[in-house]
């Protein structure tokens, strides 16, 4: 997928004037965010932070064993009866799959939601092979016929108002004209149908494989992710190399915190163990499953500092959780992962020079570290990031800057001669418009300006009555 | 990461790191601070060697800068018995991110570990750390206040309701609640001037549920968060304020000392 992470602020700007996506988000988020807490916590707190916990843990025991993991699945996938393969890059997962759709005489594809394929651009792939690709995710399918890409990892198109979304149906599926949301499902649902029994190769991604059973894992709540998987005579999964778990009793720890974050659902309507192709006397399901494992920059994340990045599930609660995300959406950030996750992911999948501005689009609240499911650090990890930015000289423009006030604090003189300074300055320059780059905080707020005197002024004072009045 | 072991600061004498912003621009909150701390019978003393904890180049990445600062404090501080601090992001700075800082440079980082083992945030010190629930506080004047929570001081910290235990005991104070009272006002330091468009859609959401709420004014208790939101208010003309909590509770002390 294009990259413009570098254009976060201009990006946001619009995100920020656009009341409509404003209100869509901030509504669903919001939302998302209140059915979690009392999904994970109706137990009691203890509970719902120990399953936390307990999840890490799982996530955390799979990344430290993550070469031999992946080895026993492919092993166990294939004894299963999936052709596993490998991909180590975009392009390259792209032309497996191609070549999978090629050798089945595919032409119709309908699709299971997947934010690997929108990292690696499939869709762009398969229509330029001229195959047709349906989305069947319901959000998925609206921003495809609107051509743009999702906005968060679960939540496609929460980006847009019921009535942008009517506006699109009626424009491009020629929808009668409704404000029922119900009515809409249920238009959608009538024109997917026959995608569905149409397509000969269903594409989708995995929440997890399970190296002990040779499983994949997918979670849903529409069913579509089940048609596809299940109706045409070709599935093709893209997995990344991340979602390897060890065993089912993970599975089981790891399942419940992901709907329960994500959703706020105990357990997602359709909960998918896929343990291989159709097999001898069953009468359904797909004769062919492939697996293919994509890298895509992940091994490279793995050999760092920041390869807890890798536990995440996926479940988008930092999303809902992240007040800047709440307010700009997930198209400010310019790649496949918008808020605090995907400040994180992009600089280190796309590069740290394609994605400066990312680490810098947080107020370190600490919001995501607090609900992600998996307890990745990523207040940790903006902060590491941004200190690469300096290091690396990607973006060091404050370097001359700090290194002044550095200077200045290191001295208490200096900085006595310097508050000083700025209460002079303040008194020709005012504090409406104050200079510099501290321009930018009076355009949107008032600043009270430096006391006349400072509390070490005042603590002086107040020693020398003090000794006034006991002369020791 | 935890955060390093404490252990009781009961009949220390305390060393006050007033923080940057209260030193130039908030010193009645300081000296709030102060009047507080020796109405509780706590020995107080103000290190002149102090400036700044270091944050500001911290959390832009520039931690050369940041160590640099963070050594003149822990000069400043070598002799401390146990330091306060009135912000829970400078508090978090100092007891969460010191020790990391200096990983590499053992005679600092040892210093860094002590200093991290010695520090309190304000409303902290006086609760968990003195033990101190009921200040015998009374306001001149009924008045309904409600808490902002300061994210590091709430997540780094993780202060829980010590704020409001003080405040609570308050006579004449009613505490009312703010909805997403612990929903980030969009200070973030550097980030309020590097992205100042975010920070202010943010203030605005902020500002949204401190107008809808029921308190004449709110507590908070980092003035860097305060300098944020009042900075909204103002600009919006708004008659309400934020005003940091030992400001609202050495109100209750001068009535007190008073009758």
């Amino acid at each position: 997928m294009h990259n413009d992470a570098r254009n976060f602020v201009a990006l946001s700007d619009v995100a920020i004037a656009d009341a409509d996506l404003r209100s869509a988000v901030a509504l669903a988020t919001t939302r998302a965010y209140d059915k979690r807490m009392v999904a994970l916590f109706e137990h009691s707190p203890a509970y719902g932070e120990a399953i936390r916990q307990q999840a890490a843990e799982a996530k955390r025991r799979a990344l430290r064993n993550l070469p031999d993991l992946l080895e026993k699945a492919e092993s166990s996938l294939t004894a299963n009866g999936f052709h596993v393969s490998w991909a180590i890059d975009a392009a390259e997962a792209r032309q497996r799959v191609l070549d999978i759709i090629r050798q089945h005489q595919g032409r119709l594809i309908s699709k299971s939601k997947s934010m690997l394929t929108e990292e690696i651009g499939l869709n762009a792939a398969l229509e330029a092979a001229d195959l047709q690709v349906i989305e069947t995710d319901l959000g998925e399918f609206i921003i495809q016929l609107n051509n743009e890409p999702p906005s968060h990892i679960i939540a496609p198109v929460i980006h847009k108002t019921k009535a942008q979304i009517r506006d699109i149906f009626v424009r491009e599926l020629n929808m009668t004209p409704t404000d029922d949301a119900g009515e809409m499902v249920a238009f959608a649902r009538q024109t997917l149908r026959e995608y569905f029994v149409g397509a000969d190769v269903g594409i989708s991604g995995a929440n997890f494989i399970i190296a002990e059973t040779g499983s994949l894992c997918l979670v849903m709540n529409e069913g579509n992710g089940r048609m596809c998987t299940s109706l045409p005579n070709v599935h093709i999964a893209l997995v990344g190399i991340e979602k390897v778990i060890e065993t089912l009793e993970d599975y089981a720890t790891l399942d419940q915190v992901l709907t329960r974050s994500g959703t706020g659902q105990k357990l997602t309507v359709y909960t998918n163990i896929i343990n291989g192709p159709r097999r001898g006397g069953e009468s359904d399901g797909p004769e062919h499953v492939h697996v293919i494992f994509v890298d895509n920059g992940r091994s490279d994340v793995y050999a760092t500092k920041y390869a807890e990045a890798l536990a995440c599930i996926r479940c988008g609660a930092c999303q809902n959780a992240c007040p800047v995300y709440r307010n700009v959406g997930g198209h400010s950030y310019g790649w496949v992962y918008g808020g605090p996750i995907g400040a994180v992911l992009t600089p280190l999948l796309e590069g740290l020079e394609n994605a400066a501005p990312l680490p810098h689009a947080s107020s370190l609240c600490g919001s995501c570290k607090q609900v992600c499911p998996v307890d990745i650090d990523l207040p940790r990890m903006l902060l590491d990031l941004r200190a690469d930015l300096v290091d690396e000289k990607v973006d060091n423009r404050w370097q001359m800057g700090l290194k002044g006030w550095a200077l200045t604090m290191q001295s208490p003189m200096r900085y006595e001669l310097g508050a000083q300074a700025a209460r002079l300055g303040q008194r020709v320059v005012g504090t409406d418009n104050l200079p510099g780059v501290l321009g930018n905080w009076t355009k949107y707020r008032d600043f009270p300006g430096f006391a006349p005197k400072s509390f070490r002024q005042m603590w002086r004072e107040r020693e020398r009555s003090h000794r006034k009045e006991q002369p020791s | 990461m935890g955060l390093p072991e404490r252990e009781s600061p009961v009949g220390k004498r305390v060393s006050l790191f007033v923080t940057c912003m209260v030193d130039m621009i908030y010193p009645n909150t300081g000296m709030s601070v102060v009047r507080l701390l020796e109405a509780a019978g706590v020995e107080v003393d103000f290190p002149m060697g102090q400036t700044c904890c270091g944050q500001p180049a911290f959390n832009s990445g520039y931690r050369d800068e940041a160590r640099t600062v963070a050594r003149q404090f822990l000069r400043a501080f070598a002799n401390a018995e146990v330091i306060v601090i009135p912000s829970g992001s400078c508090a978090a700075m100092v007891r969460h991110e010191y020790p990391t800082l200096f990983s590499d440079e053992p005679e600092w980082h040892e210093r860094a570990v002590r200093a991290a083992s010695i520090t309190w945030e304000f409303t902290e010190f006086m609760v968990e750390g003195l033990g101190l629930a009921e200040l015998g506080l009374k306001l001149p004047t009924p008045r309904k206040y409600a808490v902002h929570d300061a994210c590091h001081g709430l997540r780094i910290l993780g202060l829980g309701k010590s704020g409001r235990v003080l405040l609570d005991a308050v006579e004449n104070l009613d505490l009312v609640s703010l909805k997403d009272a612990d929903v980030c006002c969009g200070f973030g330091g550097l980030f309020s001037v590097k992205m100042p468009a975010v920070s202010d859609a943010m203030l605005g959401e902020k500002i949204a549920c401190i107008e809808a709420c029921e308190a004449d004014d709110i507590v908070t208790g980092d003035v860097s968060c305060l300098t944020q939101m009042n900075g909204g208010l103002s600009r919006r003309k708004s008659a309400k304020r934020v005003r940091h909590v030992a400001d609202v509770l050495a109100e209750g002390l001068q009535e007190t000392t008073d009758a």
